[in-house]
């Protein structure tokens, strides 16, 4: 089974995709969440999340700034100000 | 009765005013297509965001903890007008609509007593309100240097006008910009960004807890001044798509005037141009008679 994820920036959805497991940096420590992750709600630190497509591959990092977390039964939505370069 | 000479003068010129509002009208259209799919990319972000908002919320309630931008300063007594308007004309009543809606509520709030302030972005609009109200322009934001404006400008905004709340210069915020209905159909809005409105109470999803990181007050003082930027970001996508509208509706009537007006003209001419001739062979007529 994988996990939903989106990627959503104020100008637009940048990323909608099934995945195994994103890696984020919470503003209390990093968390990982896989399919099937318990309901929760995070604010970011600037930093990279880690997007795993499938298990055992490589993780492709995405810098957000400004970021947010919510996990729920639709999968993990992450709302970011500004994706760095 | 205008020389012949004028009449095609005037023919010429008019034609030249119609190519330029014809091409005006075209680039209107081009830059609207742009302007309504920004528009449009910009929905999930605010959807998502408000209902996350609008969850917390209900969930923190109007307890004395709540932030300020929630619970209000506790008076209202001081308004702070936030009017969007774009730098440019060319655009029929676009921002004359957008003056008036915020001068209405102005009008209205001065009536009930209450002190209004007006935080003024875009160029067009400063003139007017500095006359209707003078010295009552606290904060100007210039964006005539900016091609398309995005959510940088949006957060520049609101983070001045959270400053402004932060020290005390006004209790509620407003913010007035022109919602895009159609291409034909554009509506000068007003809507309270400051305290944030009580959102609509959300069902509790499946009864599921959900955890915090950290506590629910944090997250939501976090996301209310996100909640801002985003509504002005809103607000300058819909005035953006709103302001082509407008100025391709209004290029396209003074294309058709300057069409009609071309028409009635060539009409003159033309009959201008049969009297000259008939005056010219009565003369020779005559002559020709009296010989």
């Amino acid at each position: 089974m994988a996990l939903k994820f989106e990627l959503v920036t104020p100008a637009r959805l940048e990323r909608a995709s099934d995945v195994y497991m994103v890696t984020v940096p919470g503003s209390e420590g990093d968390f990982s969440v896989l399919e099937g992750h318990a309901p929760f709600m995070a604010t970011l630190r600037n930093g990279a999340i880690t997007v795993y497509a499938t298990q055992g591959s490589e993780g492709e990092a995405i810098n957000v700034e400004g970021g947010f977390a919510e996990v729920n039964e639709a999968g993990l939505t992450i709302l970011a100000e500004r994706i760095a370069d | 009765m205008a020389s012949l000479k004028e009449l095609k003068g005037r023919i010429t010129s008019v034609k030249s005013t119609q190519k330029i509002t014809k091409a005006k009208k075209m680039v209107a259209a081009a830059k609207l297509r742009k302007a309504q799919a920004a528009a449009e990319a910009a929905r999930p972000y605010a959807e998502r965001l408000e209902g996350v908002v609008a969850s917390l919320a209900t969930k923190v309630g109007t307890a004395d903890s709540a932030p300020r931008l929630l619970s209000g300063t506790g008076k209202d007594d001081h308004h702070l007008l936030v009017v969007l308007n774009s730098d440019r004309g060319l655009a029929g009543a676009f921002n004359a609509n957008i003056v008036k809606a915020a001068r209405d509520k102005a009008y209205e709030l001065q009536a009930a007593g209450k002190k209004v302030s007006f935080f003024l972005v875009g160029r067009k609009g400063r003139p007017v309100i500095n006359r209707l109200f003078p010295g009552q322009i606290i904060e100007h934001y210039e964006t005539t240097g900016i091609r398309n404006v995005g959510f940088d400008e949006a957060r520049d905004v609101s983070a001045q006008v959270s400053d402004m709340y932060e020290a005390g210069a006004f209790d509620v915020a407003h913010l007035f910009y022109s919602k895009f209905r159609s291409a034909l159909l554009q509506e000068a809005t007003g809507q309270q960004i400051i305290p944030v409105p009580a959102p609509a109470a959300v069902e509790e999803i499946g009864g599921a807890t959900v955890e915090y990181e950290p506590d629910e007050e944090a997250i939501l003082a976090d996301l209310l001044p996100r909640n801002v930027t985003i509504q002005i970001f809103k607000g300058l996508l819909e005035n953006a798509a709103s302001e082509q509208g407008a100025s391709m509706t209004a290029m396209d009537n003074a294309t058709r005037n300057a069409g009609d007006l071309i028409n009635r003209l060539t009409v003159e001419y033309n009959r201008s141009r049969q009297a000259a001739i008939t005056t010219e062979l009565v003369e020779i007529i005559s002559g020709a008679e009296a010989l």
